[in-house]
């Protein structure tokens, strides 16, 4: 909904210097509060005034929240560190590969250079009807304009519709799950920390919140563990144009082999559900097994066990089981 | 410049006083667009208290100069820019982070002005089109080139892509025409030829490592 208005309605600003600070301002604030990490997501809804808040808490002078560690042979990345910084991190590109991949095909360069980690995986659907601030389930509604006889539907869900079809737009989401990231995440009251794949909700338990966060919390980090380093990786982007585009459908697996077996697979797919979702059947499936074109075709057929096309998307199912194909398959055989 | 992070949480904060007196003083922060800028008074008359409070008066680095200027707290560079400080090479296409018109440098990185707020960047060096030309008047390398090659029809997206190619050359002085595309391709053109565009980009590069 692009269109020029005046000015974003008025907001209080504050710039906590540490993270201790943005929690406290956190709780003054409950209820009419929003946090703001590059911006990228949150300004649309704020111009867009399909969101208004009275209280914004920006994290770009939180120091601490910022930059990329080495720890325990893996990596742990401050939630406001910038997608350009993950993209250009040596240890992401040598150990960790699909994840800068993923950070890479993020909108544009302008985008990356200000969007941040954090905000990636925490930003909202792009469902237009809910964007152009139609009141439907995920407003707290009582209706789904994107599952309607009429409905414009292409980008929306195959997989585990309940009500709302939206999908995830998040291009980092699937590799950080493929990956086996942990989210850290903190409060006044202290730090929790949850799987990449617990970290996103479904409708069928949250219709309104697309994350586990609750408010007052902030995610601090993710934390990537050493156990997928330099694994056989795979990740793919299909999108309509080559840059800004969101997922029609993403893909990221890491996988290990000994010899042509598969000892140990993780595989999660974006933009087919409303979380991204890990493809637990799949790996299941091919673990043990040999990675071989047949391997790769029986994953591909169960990932789409269950899917369930809307008017104008049934393309995303046999999308999805090729994609599925390709990331048990492996990069070298992937011409189709 | 920031007295913002340490001032006393205190009812009926007495800065108020010496704010507005400041705003009064700098009269060249007055807006040349007022209609943009009417808002509620209710949240722009609060003062500074709270930790992580910000000031609506601030400092700017912008194409070297400093700059004060009287910024809302939900202001967008871009308008920041164009409205208050005259920098109108800084185009607005979208001013939804989709075109690329209203690329700045910000401590070196291309950033679209239009979805940056101005107080987040206080602290950074901002540069747009205006500040690429010597004091002198002679043309930026990139500049330069576009001329070179009149890479440009009506020239709407040019200051913005000048703006992404002065960024991304910094970072890769001697592109190959793919990784320049790839680096200017966070901007668009409705009028014409992308080729051209990048042929002219080119030109610029090669300008400035002849420089
Ligand atoms: C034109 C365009 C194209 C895009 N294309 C893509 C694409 O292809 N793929 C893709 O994945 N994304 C895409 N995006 C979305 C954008 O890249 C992501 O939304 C971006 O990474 C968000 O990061 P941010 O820091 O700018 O988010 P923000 O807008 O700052 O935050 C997003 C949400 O997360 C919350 N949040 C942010 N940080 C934290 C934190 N630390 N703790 C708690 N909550 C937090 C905010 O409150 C907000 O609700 C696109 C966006 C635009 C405008
Ligand atoms: S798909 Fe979800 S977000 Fe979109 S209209 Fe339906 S309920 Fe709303
Ligand atoms: S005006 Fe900023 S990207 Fe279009
Ligand atoms: S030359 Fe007219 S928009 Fe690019």
């Amino acid at each position: 909904m692009a269109v020029i208005r005046d000015m974003m309605p008025v907001f209080e600003l504050f710039q906590p210097a540490s993270i201790d600070e943005a929690l406290n301002l956190l709780d003054a604030h409950r209820g009419d509060v929003w946090v703001l990490g590059g911006g990228m997501d949150s300004f649309d809804w704020l111009k867009d005034r399909t969101k208004r808040v009275s209280t914004v808490v920006d994290l770009s002078q939180v120091g601490e929240l910022r930059g990329i560690k080495e720890a325990n042979g893996g990596l742990e990345i401050g939630a406001t560190t910038t997608l350009t910084e993950v993209v250009h991190h040596p240890v992401v590109r040598e150990k960790f590969r699909i994840l800068a991949e993923a950070a890479e095909m993020v909108a544009s360069p302008q985008i990356r250079n200000q969007a941040t980690l954090g905000g990636n995986v925490s930003q909202d659907t792009r469902c237009w009807y809910y964007r152009s601030g139609w009141s439907c389930y995920r407003a707290g509604g009582n209706i789904c304009y994107a599952d309607t006889p009429t409905a414009i539907n292409r980008e929306h869900a195959i997989l585990q519709q309940d009500r709302c079809v939206a999908v995830s737009p998040s291009d980092t989401a699937p590799a950080l799950i493929a990956l086996d990231a942990e989210f850290v995440i903190r409060s006044t009251g202290g730090e929790r920390v949850v799987k990449a794949e617990e970290y996103f909700l479904g409708p069928q338990i949250d219709i309104t919140h697309m994350t586990v966060l609750r408010p007052g919390e902030l995610l601090t980090a993710i934390r990537i563990p050493a156990t997928w380093a330099n694994a056989q990786f795979y990740w793919e982007k299909v999108r309509d144009r080559n840059v800004w585009d969101f997922p029609l459908v993403n893909v990221a697996s890491a996988m290990k082999l000994s010899g042509t077996t598969i000892s140990d697979v993780r595989i999660a797919v974006g933009a087919v559900a409303a979380r991204p979702l890990r493809l637990t059947a799949v790996e299941a499936a091919t673990k043990g097994k040999p990675r071989t074109e047949e391997t790769a075709s029986a994953a591909g057929e169960l990932a789409i066990q269950g899917a369930t096309p809307l008017r104008y998307n049934a393309y995303k199912i046999p999308l999805m089981r090729n994609l599925v194909k390709r990331a048990i398959r492996g990069n070298a055989q992937a011409t189709t | 410049m920031e007295e913002v992070n340490k001032m006393e949480e205190t009812p009926n904060n007495p800065s108020r006083r010496n704010f507005i007196k400041g705003v009064i003083a700098a009269g060249a922060t007055v807006s040349s667009a007022s209609y943009l800028f009417r808002t509620s008074a209710a949240g722009q008359t609060q003062t500074a208290s709270a930790p992580g409070s910000v000031e609506r008066l601030i400092s700017l680095s912008v194409n070297g100069q400093e700059r004060r200027v009287d910024v809302m707290k939900q202001e967008t560079l871009a308008q920041t820019l164009r409205y208050k400080l005259g920098l109108t090479g800084t185009k607005l296409g979208c001013d939804r982070a989709e075109c690329g018109a209203c690329t700045v440098l910000i401590d070196d990185v291309p950033h679209y002005a239009c979805s940056v707020l101005t107080h987040t960047v206080r602290t950074k060096k901002i540069v747009t089109i205006e500040g690429l030309a010597s004091a002198e008047g002679t043309l930026h390398p990139v500049q330069q080139g576009v001329v070179d090659e009149q890479g440009f029809q009506c020239a709407f997206c040019m200051p913005g892509f000048v703006m992404s190619a002065v960024g991304y050359l910094k970072t890769n002085p001697n592109p190959t025409r793919e990784q320049l595309a790839h680096g200017v391709s966070g901007n668009l053109c409705r009028c014409q030829d992308y080729d051209k565009i990048l042929t002219a980009l080119m030109k610029g590069a090669e300008n400035m490592r002849g420089a």
